[in-house]
């Protein structure tokens, strides 16, 4: 058999596929450097970076989800609600804390634990019970945007301790360590989905989930952790989000959601399970995020930027559309 | 009958799988009653009935889906393992769906060794594992093609491999000829054979009595859930079989001949130079009011994207389709309707049906404007018109306002056939109309279609099996994209099977 001539034209195709953005990007750089020549400065580029670092952690998240099939809307909501109870547990009363006064270095831990917790939850309404994942992850976008609301009293919180500032604000080898941080997850998460048994098996499972059951794959329960995964991640962008504006504000995260999925569908992933990767994905947040900079230096009206944005990312959703050549939804 | 391997009589020893007075209830339907079985090692066993006799229920007791509620499972006279334990089910037995249960974007190499890549996935040994299965099996697929690219035969052909690879002897073969053409089917059969040959014991079910002759050695047969015969398939002969499966003595290869159509009648379909790059070229056709013009071939011959063509699902690279006088604009389902042209398309459940919607709804979807005005459909008017439907066409189903997900796969044709009559149109075209479908459907379909034929309608038919063509005026055979022979009534089996394949006549 002729295997080899054919099997190298396979990878050749797939990398193609993974490397669609690529051009897009660097025609971003160029515009970007036309726009304004700050653009390319290396303080611009990091600082488009670390801004694109939550971004990235709840794109990571909501990839490995939608490639096994199903979405979470809830990520953008655990993304306020995490930080804001890790921190009001730890804080006096006075700076609107709960009055619990637990010691300061339980905050990271538990930040973490609540967005585990919220993945478990949403895995067990969705698999156990059966609910339909749309209405389980919008109730739990609005319940726990509540619940943050509740505990804080609507506040922003302010007297961080300082474990919670440092991810989203040190800064290592010259680099902030929210950039690091995110490269190392994305360089697990591929090397994960790509060269492991489990990562494969979200595949199976979201490009057809009667295959892989047949061949064995627990699939309730590998959702079920690829959910914990999720809210952890999400709980860890929060804390990033936290660390780089210095406060935990009472809506925050909110409104990410649907840049979320634009820049996962923008980056090949599809809406239907099983089928994208985490560097396509990767590649979908860094055109959103060039595009967002480069609105904001060619001086774009505040009151405008948003719908420009919006526009910008429904078009870049159609040339996604076409350079595929597959429809996006069926 | 307990002892159905002393009948057989391929091999001594344990059966290499048993089913012992199993049955199994689904709430107050009994689908399986003290059903027993038992397959020699080596055999390959065929398993018939009609839709609902309880096939799909024995089997899903053979691979450990179910557990049976009294009875038992035994491999290699030993008894089966629990339900729960999946690795060791997967080791005795494997099962080859009518449904493919491979994951598209996956490679063929990661689906033929999935969940079983190791824990971390080496791709390039993977590849190479992958190879030397195939070569093993001499299954020509490139391991690194995504699978969702394979054609239906090389996808069954890597699941028959998958099975093999996870060290089963016993393969359950659920309809695997469904979806193949002629030549694919040769092909299978041959591999079966080889396979048989290693010692490898088969079930094989199928709703074409003919495949069984030719590849099995033993025959089961299940009616209304309870065993009817085991017998050696050389000991009964297809009437004998076909009784056995309906209680009945049928004869389905007697075609009641139908009168001739005068050359004087008028044309009411004709395909001028019809051609679409890619599938078929330069067809001319022309089908007269009240003729029933079967069309067969391979399935690259173009025969389905012709028929296609017709009820406007494709649009034709060039030359026109004509009904009575009238051309029909290409490419336009809505078009060919109002041009009365009505289609039943190949795949009754991707393009036929709309499953959780009712009977009613189904079969007068082109009508439902008929039912009231301002797009109003009166509940009782389409009610009344489903009732007849059902009367008509003899669908088994509960009443109009049943879900047509409900229907077994002979009724859910019927509810396609009578939607594409449901507009009185003066040419049907139908694809593959008796695929899957049991032996009582098949003929009240056939019979539905003459009925039609016979007040002037003007039909059709592409098809693969003899059986929907022996009720054609004449049969049309097409070859790589181009009608090779047309053969009048009173052909012979040989003939049709020599131009399909384009053997020299």
């Amino acid at each position: 058999m002729t295997t080899v001539p054919a099997r190298l034209s396979g990878i050749r195709l797939a990398r193609m596929r993974d490397l669609t953005l690529v051009p897009a990007i660097l025609l971003l750089l160029v515009v970007g450097a036309i726009v304004d020549p700050v653009f390319l400065s290396s303080a611009n580029i990091v600082n488009v970076l670390q801004q694109q670092t939550e971004l990235s952690l709840l794109v990571l998240a909501e990839t490995i989800i939608l490639i096994g099939g199903r979405f979470d809307l809830s990520l953008e909501s655990t993304v306020g609600l995490a930080p804001a109870l890790g921190v009001a547990l730890v804080i006096p009363a006075a700076s609107n804390g709960l009055g619990t006064d637990w010691p300061s270095a339980l905050a990271v831990p538990i930040i973490l634990l609540v967005g585990l917790l919220v993945g478990a939850l949403n895995g067990l309404l969705i698999l156990r019970f059966g609910l339909s994942a749309f209405i389980v992850t919008l109730g739990m976008l609005i319940v726990l945007r509540g619940l943050q609301i509740g505990i804080t009293g609507g506040q922003n919180l302010f007297e961080l301790p300082p474990s919670v500032l440092y991810l989203g604000n040190a800064t290592w080898l010259g680099l902030p360590l929210s950039i690091w941080l995110c490269g190392l997850l994305f360089a697990i998460g591929i090397a994960a989905l790509g060269w492991f048994r489990h990562g494969r098996a979200v595949y199976a499972i979201g490009g057809n989930v009667d295959a892989a059951r047949a061949a064995g794959i627990r699939s309730d329960r590998v959702i079920w952790i690829v959910f914990m995964v999720g809210g952890t991640l999400a709980a860890l962008a929060g804390l990033l989000m936290t660390g780089r504006l210095g406060s935990v504000a009472a809506a925050q995260g909110q409104g990410m959601i649907f840049t979320v999925f634009a820049a996962a569908v923008i980056g090949g992933v599809s809406m239907d399970g099983g089928k994208g990767t985490l560097f396509g994905a990767l590649c979908g947040v860094l055109v959103l995020g060039l595009i967002n900079n480069i609105l904001t230096l060619a001086g774009v009206s505040a009151q405008w930027i948003q719908a420009v944005y919006g526009l910008i990312i429904l078009v870049a959703l159609i040339l996604a559309r076409v350079t595929t050549g597959k429809a996006q939804d069926s | 009958m307990n002892n159905a391997n002393g009948a057989a009589g391929v091999h001594a020893g344990a059966p290499a799988v048993e089913a012992v007075h199993t049955s199994k209830r689904f709430g107050a339907t009994t689908a399986l009653h003290d059903v027993s079985m038992s397959i020699a090692p080596g055999s390959t066993h065929a398993l018939v009935g009609r839709n609902g006799a309880g096939k799909s229920t024995l089997v899903s007791l053979l691979t450990g889906l179910q557990s049976p509620d009294a009875g038992a499972i035994a491999f290699d006279g030993k008894p089966a393992p629990p339900v729960a334990d999946r690795s060791a089910w997967r080791r005795r037995v494997a099962c080859v769906f009518q449904r493919s249960t491979i994951i598209p974007d996956l490679s063929v190499a990661e689906n033929l060794f999935l969940n079983r890549q190791g824990d971390v996935v080496r791709w390039g040994a993977l590849r190479r594992k992958a190879a030397e299965l195939l070569q093993e099996y001499a299954v020509d697929v490139d391991p690194a093609a995504r699978a969702g690219d394979l054609g239906v035969e090389q996808r069954q052909l890597v699941e028959i491999a998958r099975a093999l690879s996870q060290g089963a002897r016993f393969i359950i073969l659920d309809e695997p000829t469904a979806r193949l053409d002629a030549t694919a089917i040769d092909r299978l059969f041959g591999r079966l054979r080889a396979l048989s040959a290693t010692g490898v014991t088969m079930l094989f079910i199928s709703h074409h009595l003919q495949e069984i002759y030719s590849v099995c050695d033993t025959v089961t047969v299940l009616r209304d859930a309870r065993h009817v015969l085991t017998a050696p398939v050389a000991d009964v002969d297809h009437d004998a079989l076909v009784a056995a499966m309906t209680g009945e003595a049928v004869g389905l290869t007697e075609v009641e001949a139908r009168p001739p159509v005068g050359d004087d009648t008028r044309v009411a379909l004709r395909l001028k130079d019809l051609t679409l790059h890619g599938s078929y070229s330069g067809i001319d056709v022309d089908v007269r009011a009240g003729e029933i013009v079967g069309v067969t071939g391979s399935g690259s011959s173009g025969k389905v994207a012709l028929a296609e063509t017709v009820g406007g699902l494709r649009r034709p690279t060039n030359g026109t389709v004509t009904v009575g006088e009238q051309p029909v604009p290409p490419g336009s389902v809505p078009a060919a309707l109002a041009a009365g042209i009505g289609l039943v398309p190949q795949d009754r459940h991707r393009e036929g049906l709309i499953p959780l919607l009712s009977i009613a709804e189904n079969a007068t979807l082109p009508i439902a404007g008929s039912f009231g005005r301002f797009g109003y459909v009166a509940p009782g008017r389409l009610r009344d018109t489903a009732r007849s439907f059902i009367d008509r066409y003899d669908i088994h189903a509960e009443g109009p306002a049943a879900p047509v997900s409900s229907l077994s796969g002979g009724n859910a044709q019927k509810v396609v056939l009578a939607r594409a009559l449901s507009t009185a149109p003066s040419v049907l075209v139908l694809i593959n109309p008796t695929a899957g479908v049991d032996v009582r459907s098949k003929e009240s379909l056939l019979g539905a279609v003459r009925a039609a034929a016979d007040t002037g309608t003007a039909v059709l038919m592409v098809s693969d099996e003899l059986d929907d063509l022996r009720h054609c005026d004449r049969v049309l055979v097409m070859f790589h994209g181009r009608v090779v022979a047309a053969l009048p009534a009173g052909w012979s089996d040989t003939d049709v099977v020599a131009a399909v394949e384009g053997v020299n006549r």
